[in-house]
């Protein structure tokens, strides 16, 4: 399983202090919300979690051992945009991950090989809802289903850790709901840590099992550039949710709209989004 | 409406696109006639039965004293040298762009060097080609590939720099090392930008042929141009250039099929990005 530890991390850019004192423990199998003003940096965490940028001070270890200096398989990433790859169909973005891992100096698979990939990259683009797009072309597709491509392609290589940053901000609350729900079913099946950047504070206790907020303690002109963000709250979402076990928490008889409120069946406040 | 709104149909498209070209003969054809009727052995605006006369004598009599047909000659040898010069410029271009644009150790060694030679101009190093190659073929497309290369490999690198940075890290994210990267993830990106980058310089690599082939040859468009001028065929010359100019224009066609067909999905992703 994988635990993710940030200690002590700091990082500046010149002058300028973007982050300062994080430490984190991230349990397994957790999915964590990331959330923040703008220009907090929450990217900038999320990158460094990625490797694509190096703290200037402090550790970011998965289980136990420090993180490789260069991006890796274990950790799969969806940005904001220009995450999937322009030239490649959607069939063969997904299949690109499996290709890369087992391709050789060609980064190509051939016969059986290639056959049981297409598979399984089928299979994932079926569950993202992309089967009947497989031969088109990235370019020919909606935000949301790019969005939702780039997702199975993260998740053919098998990721130890997914890391999102904001990778549905450009979505309509209507597709958005699917995808959220499309979002939770790929976390219950695969396992992985989820670290999720978002602006969206619904959407953050909608899906996450633990909201961390990052914000600037000080926040005075003349203190900005030598402050930066840390964590100021750090929530776990209730009722828990259990990876792996979509129904953990929920009451198989849930109360209708207009029923009585009662003590006994509901001891604990509910999430209005979870009963959907 | 407003003037950038105002649009013209399919057919006065087609009119307007004419109109330059059709003012263009009427003003040549006027030109002529005044000339010719001053003075009928006039040589520097022929008419129209003398460039049938030339276009007769190059284009579809056999030379008497060669037996060669003097126009597809000159084409074809032209033709191989440009094709031979674009062909090893496109590949080293690729070759070093690609390596100097991923790379940071080859763009820190090659970079500021491909930078200067650029800046040599190509027609200034001619003649220490002739000293060193001699005056053969490979002088000329000696001279077609210093003076394309350079602008190919910067041309590449800054596209390869252009590429979102996403791209490359979303690539290793999923196990990709440098050579996969450089094969699966940005060489098929930056080959239909090569394409744009060949059309480009289609103009200055016919300008390097056309100044080797008037200087030190024995065949080739070139050459027959800068021949005949001596006794101002200008029946000769201005179908010739016509004929350079259509070669140059098909040769950019096919360039632009070539990239629709074989990148199909770079149109979209063009506009897209
Ligand atoms: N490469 C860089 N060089 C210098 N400063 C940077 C760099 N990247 C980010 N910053 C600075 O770090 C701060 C945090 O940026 P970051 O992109 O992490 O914010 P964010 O929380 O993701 O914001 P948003 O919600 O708007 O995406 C910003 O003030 C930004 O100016
Ligand atoms: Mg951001």
């Amino acid at each position: 399983m994988t635990q993710i530890s940030v200690r002590d991390v700091w990082k500046e850019y010149g002058e300028q202090v973007v982050l300062e004192r994080i430490n984190l423990e991230i349990a397994p199998r957790s999915f964590v919300a990331l959330v923040g003003p703008s220009g907090c940096g929450k990217t900038t965490f999320l990158r460094m979690l990625l490797s694509q940028e190096v703290p200037t001070r402090g550790d970011i270890l998965i289980d136990g051992v420090p993180i490789s200096p260069e991006p890796g398989p274990d950790r799969g990433v969806v940005f904001q945009r220009y995450s999937v790859f322009p030239h490649l169909t959607v069939l063969g973005n997904v299949l690109l991950g499996a290709e890369l891992k087992g391709g050789g100096v060609l980064g190509r698979l051939f016969g059986t090989a290639r056959r049981q990939a297409k598979e399984e990259a089928a299979k994932l683009l079926d569950a993202v809802g992309l089967s009947h797009a497989l031969d088109k072309y990235p370019a020919q597709l909606s935000g949301g289903m790019q969005q939702r491509l780039a997702l199975a392609q993260a998740l053919i290589a098998k990721p130890k850790v997914l890391l999102l940053d904001e990778p549905f901000g450009a979505l309509d609350p209507g597709i958005r709901g699917d995808v959220h729900k499309l979002m939770r079913k790929l976390w219950h099946e695969h396992p992985m840590s989820v670290v999720m950047v978002t602006h969206d504070l619904s959407e953050a206790f909608h899906l996450g099992t633990r909201v961390i907020a990052f914000d600037r303690r000080r926040n005075l002109p003349e203190e900005r550039l030598r402050y930066g963000a840390s964590i100021t709250n750090d929530i776990e979402v209730w009722p828990r949710r259990v990876a792996g076990n979509p129904g953990f928490g929920k009451d198989p008889n849930p109360p209708r709209r207009d029923d009585p409120a009662t003590v006994d069946g509901q001891p604990d406040r509910d999430d209005p989004a979870d009963a959907a | 409406m407003r003037l950038i709104n105002r649009r013209p149909d399919r057919t006065s498209w087609m009119l307007l696109a004419a109109l330059p070209f059709v003012a263009v003969l009427i003003a040549y054809a006027l030109g002529s006639a005044v000339r010719l009727a001053e003075n009928p052995s006039d040589k520097l605006l022929p008419g129209l039965t003398s460039f049938v006369d030339a276009i007769d004598r190059m284009a579809f009599t056999p030379d008497k004293r060669t037996g060669d047909i003097l126009l597809w000659l000159d084409t074809g040898t032209s033709l191989m040298r440009l094709a031979a010069g674009i062909a090893i410029a496109a590949a080293g271009g690729l070759l070093v762009g690609l390596a100097a644009g991923l790379l940071p150790y080859v763009r820190a060694t090659l970079a500021p060097f491909v930078t200067v030679v650029s800046m040599v101009p190509p027609l200034a190093v001619l003649p220490i080609l002739f000293i060193m190659v001699g005056l053969g073929e490979a002088s000329k497309i000696t001279l077609i590939v210093v003076g394309v290369l350079p602008c190919l490999i910067r041309d590449l690198m800054l596209k390869i720099d252009d590429l979102p940075r996403q791209q490359l890290i979303k690539a290793q994210t999923l196990g990709a090392n440098s050579w996969t990267i450089a094969i699966r993830v940005v060489l098929p990106q930056i080959l239909p930008r090569l394409i744009d980058s060949i059309r480009l310089n289609l103009g200055p690599a016919w300008l390097f042929l056309i100044s080797a082939e008037a200087i030190a040859s024995e065949s080739g468009l070139g050459y027959r141009i800068f021949l005949v001028r001596r006794y101002l065929a200008m029946d000769v010359i201005l179908p010739y250039v016509a004929w350079i100019t259509l070669l140059c224009f098909l040769m950019d066609l096919g360039l632009r099929v070539l990239q629709r067909r074989a990148f199909p999905w770079f149109e979209d992703a063009r506009a897209g990005s």
